[in-house]
C-alpha cells in the first residue's frame, strides 16, 4: 500500500515537472496570440480616426484617397485633383475653424445647430473642396460625397516612407524608416563589435595565459550584466557630446552613437559564444598543425577558426539579434527621428525605441496602439528567424563533427 | 636555406603582428569597460550617502533620494523570482532527468531558446496586453513581476539544466542500484550536487531582472511616486526606469544629473555585488564538491 502511494506521489511530481516544462512553449504561444491579435488589428482599420470622415463635392469623381495622398493634400503638396486621378480642378481645403468667414453666426446657429447644413452647403457650392469633419455633421441631409479610405495594407505598412501615427487627418504608418533605422544601427554596431569581439575571444581562447584569462572572463561577464539603461546613460552623457564635438554636428544623438553603445553591449555575447566555439577545437588537430611546422598564428587561422566557423557565425548572428532587439540604450542616444537615414551622423529611430517611446501615449485599442503591436510582431518575426538560423547552424555543426 | 629562413621570419613576423592586434583589441574592450565603470563611479560616489538611499525623491526629482525606486526594484526581483525559480528549476529537472533524447526534449529546448531570444520590449508589449489589459491587473507589481519572470525563465531553465548535466551519471546509477527511486535519487543525490550551480544561475538572473527597463515600462513602472506600495496591485518606481526618466525627461534634466549618476552607480553596484556573490559561491561550493 505504501509502495503504491509512493509511486502515485512520484507520478504526481513527474506530472508537475512536466507541466513546468511546457510553460516556455505556452509562453511563446501566448506571446504570438496576444502580439498578433493586436498587430493584425492594424490592417482592419482605416488610417482616418474613428468618428471622422473626409467629404468632397458630390460631382467629384474621386471615391477614395490613400493615407499619403490625404497627407499631401492637407500639407498642400498636392493642389490639383488631377494628381490623384480626378478632374483638372484645384483643391480647396476646408477648415472648420474658418467657417465664420463664409457663414454668419446666425446661419451657423447659436449652438452650432446648423453647422451640418453649412458644411453641406459649402461642399455643394465648391467643386474642388475637401473637408475633414466629424461624422456627426454628415449623418443626415448631407449633399456632398463621403470618401472611403482603404484599410491599412500590409504592403503599404512595410513600404511607405513616413511614420507619423498621430497625424491628422490620416495617420501615416510607414515602417520603412524604422526598419532601415534598426538595420543601420545594428549593422553599424556589428561592424564595430565584430573585430573587437573576435580578437578578444581569440586572445582569450588561444593566446592569453590562464591567469589573464581568469581575469578577463569575469570582466566580460560583468560587461554582460550591466543594465542597458546604464549603457544608455553613459552614451547620453559621454558618447553623444563627444560625437557632437568631434564631427561638429548640431546634435550628437545619431546613428553612430547608437552603434557604439550597442557595440559595447553586443560584445559579451559575441566574445563568450565565439570563445566557447574556439575552445571546442580538438587539441589533436591543433597539435597536428603545430607538428607540421605551422606556428601558432597559422594554426589559429588555418585550423582553429575554420573548425569553429559555425560557432563564430552563430555568435555574430546572436550579436546582431541582441542589437536589433535592444531598446533602452538606443532610445536614449539615437535622437529618435523617424526619417530614412542617409548617414551615420544623422538621428535615426529603431523599431524597439519607437514602441518604448510611443506606447505610453497611444490610446488602448486605437490604430496607433495596434500599429505599435504590429511593430512588435515584426521584431518578433526577425528575432525568431535569427534564433532558428542559429539553431540550424549549430545543429549542422554537430552533424559535421560526427 | 636562406629562403626558408626568410619564410620563417616572415611567418613569425605575421604572428607577432596578428597577436599584437588581438592584444590591443582585447585591451580596448577591457579599457572601455573600465572607463564606463570608473566614469559612473567617479561621478556617482559623491552623491551616494545614507540619505540618498533612504529618502523619498523631492522637488520634481531634483533633490532627495531614491528609496522608493530601490524598494520597487526589490519587490519586482522578489515577485519575478517567486514565479521563475520553481517553474524554471522544475522544467530544468524534467528536461534533464525525465526526457530521453526525444523530439520532445529538442522541442522544449528550441522553445526555451526562442523565448530567450525574444527582445525585452516584446515582453513589455505582451505583458501589457495580457496581464495589464486582458487580465485586468492594471499597472501593478504583479503584472511587472510576471512579465519579468517570464523573460528570465529561460535563464533559470538553462542554468538548472547545465548544472544537472554536470552531475556525473555514475552517482545516479549508484543511487538507483541501492534501491532508491528516481525521485529519491534526484532529491537526495542529484539536486544537492547541482545546487551550487543552480544558485549561481538564479543569482545571475536576479542581476538581469533588476536592470531591465523595457518590460516594466508599460506594466508597472511609475514615473514619480513618493510612497511605498501597499499591495501587489500597486504601481512602483524602479531603479532602471528611474534612471531612464531622470536622465531624459525629468522636469529639470541638468539639476537631476547628480541623482542620475547616483542611481546608475547603485544599479552597477547591485549588479557587481550579484556577480561577485555568484562567483564566490561557485568557487566555494566548487571546492566543497570536489573535496567530497
Amino acid at each position: 500500500m505504501i509502495k503504491f502511494l509512493k509511486s502515485i506521489f512520484e507520478k504526481l511530481i513527474e506530472g508537475t515537472l512536466f507541466l513546468s516544462s511546457t510553460i516556455t512553449t505556452l509562453a511563446i504561444v501566448l506571446i504570438i496570440i496576444f502580439l498578433f491579435k493586436e498587430g493584425i488589428g492594424t490592417f482592419n482599420q482605416t488610417p482616418i480616426e474613428d468618428g471622422f470622415s473626409l467629404v468632397v463635392n458630390k460631382n467629384n469623381p474621386i471615391n477614395e484617397l490613400s493615407a499619403p495622398e490625404i497627407k499631401n493634400i492637407f500639407d498642400q503638396n498636392i493642389t490639383n485633383w488631377k494628381t490623384v486621378g480626378g478632374k483638372n480642378d484645384s483643391i480647396t481645403l476646408f477648415n472648420l475653424d474658418n467657417i465664420g468667414e463664409f457663414y454668419s453666426d446666425s446661419a451657423i446657429g447659436e449652438n452650432f445647430e446648423f453647422l451640418p447644413q453649412c458644411i453641406s452647403d459649402y461642399t455643394e457650392k465648391n467643386p474642388g473642396v475637401v473637408a475633414f469633419v466629424s461624422t456627426r455633421y454628415t449623418e443626415k441631409g448631407f449633399t456632398g460625397k463621403i470618401l472611403t479610405t482603404p484599410k491599412v495594407k500590409v504592403t503599404e505598412f512595410i513600404s511607405q516612407k513616413e511614420w507619423f501615427p498621430t497625424a491628422q487627418p490620416a495617420a501615416q504608418l510607414g515602417v520603412l524608416p524604422l526598419i532601415l533605422g534598426t538595420l543601420w544601427v545594428s549593422f553599424g554596431a556589428i561592424l564595430i563589435a565584430l573585430p573587437l569581439g573576435l580578437s578578444t575571444s581569440i586572445y582569450m581562447a588561444e593566446i592569453a595565459s590562464p591567469k589573464i584569462r581568469n581575469i578577463l572572463k569575469p570582466l566580460i561577464e560583468l560587461l554582460a550584466g550591466i543594465p542597458s539603461v546604464v549603457y544608455g546613460f553613459f552614451g547620453l552623457v559621454v558618447i553623444v557630446p563627444e560625437i557632437q564635438k568631434l564631427f561638429n554636428l548640431p546634435v550628437g544623438e545619431t546613428a553612430l552613437a547608437g552603434s557604439i553603445v550597442l557595440a559595447i553591449m553586443a560584445l559579451p555575447t559575441i566574445i563568450t559564444i565565439s570563445e566557447d566555439a574556439l575552445r571546442t577545437t580538438p587539441k589533436s588537430m591543433k597539435e597536428a598543425s603545430l607538428a607540421l611546422g605551422a606556428n601558432k598564428w597559422q594554426t589559429i587561422y588555418r585550423v582553429v577558426i575554420p573548425y569553429s566557423g559555425s560557432g563564430i557565425t552563430a555568435a555574430t548572428i546572436l550579436g546582431i539579434g541582441r542589437a536589433i532587439g535592444e531598446t533602452m540604450a538606443v532610445l536614449m542616444v539615437t535622437g529618435n527621428a523617424a526619417v530614412i537615414p542617409h548617414s551615420f551622423l544623422e538621428p535615426v529611430r529603431t523599431i524597439p525605441a519607437t514602441i518604448a517611446a510611443e506606447l505610453g501615449e497611444a490610446p488602448q485599442g486605437g490604430l496607433h496602439y495596434k500599429a505599435l503591436f504590429a511593430l512588435g510582431c515584426i521584431l518578433f518575426i526577425i528575432t525568431m528567424a535569427i534564433n532558428l538560423i542559429v539553431g540550424y547552424i549549430s545543429s549542422k555543426k554537430k552533424y559535421n563533427a560526427k | 636555406m636562406i629562403i626558408s629562413k626568410k619564410v620563417i621570419q616572415n611567418k613569425n613576423l605575421k604572428e607577432k603582428i596578428a597577436f599584437n592586434i588581438f592584444r590591443i583589441f582585447s585591451a580596448i574592450v577591457v579599457l572601455s569597460l573600465i572607463a564606463i565603470l570608473s566614469f559612473i563611479t567617479y561621478n556617482g560616489i559623491s552623491v551616494i550617502n545614507w540619505n540618498f538611499l533612504t529618502q523619498m525623491p523631492e522637488d520634481g526629482m531634483t533633490k532627495g533620494g531614491i528609496y522608493p525606486a530601490i524598494i520597487g526594484t526589490l519587490y519586482l526581483v522578489a515577485g519575478s523570482m517567486i514565479f521563475a525559480i520553481p517553474i524554471g528549476v522544475f522544467s530544468g529537472i524534467y528536461i534533464n532527468e525525465y526526457t530521453k533524447d526525444s523530439w520532445y526534449k529538442r522541442f522544449i529546448k528550441l522553445m526555451t531558446n526562442n523565448l530567450a531570444g525574444i527582445p525585452s520590449i516584446v515582453f513589455g508589449l505582451f505583458g501589457m496586453s495580457l496581464f495589464v489589459n486582458t487580465l485586468g491587473f492594471g499597472d501593478s507589481i504583479i503584472a511587472g513581476s510576471l512579465t519579468l519572470g517570464l523573460m528570465v525563465l529561460p535563464v533559470v531553465i538553462r542554468t538548472t539544466e547545465e548544472a544537472l548535466k554536470a552531475v556525473d551519471n555514475s552517482f545516479r546509477l549508484a543511487s538507483l542500484a541501492l534501491g532508491a527511486t528516481k525521485l529519491q535519487t534526484i532529491r537526495k543525490v542529484v539536486l544537492p550536487m547541482a545546487f551550487p550551480n543552480i544558485i549561481t544561475g538564479i543569482i545571475l538572473s536576479i542581476g538581469r531582472v533588476s536592470g531591465e527597463t523595457a518590460p516594466i515600462l508599460f506594466t508597472v513602472a511609475a514615473y514619480f511616486l513618493p510612497k511605498l506600495p501597499s499591495s501587489i496591485f500597486d504601481q512602483v518606481m524602479a531603479l532602471p526606469y528611474h534612471l531612464y526618466v531622470i536622465s531624459t525627461s525629468g522636469t529639470n534634466v541638468e539639476a537631476s544629473r547628480p541623482i542620475a549618476y547616483g542611481t546608475a552607480l547603485v544599479l552597477i553596484g547591485f549588479v557587481l555585488i550579484v556577480n561577485l556573490l555568484a562567483n564566490a559561491l561557485r568557487r566555494y561550493f566548487g571546492k566543497k564538491v570536489k573535496m567530497n
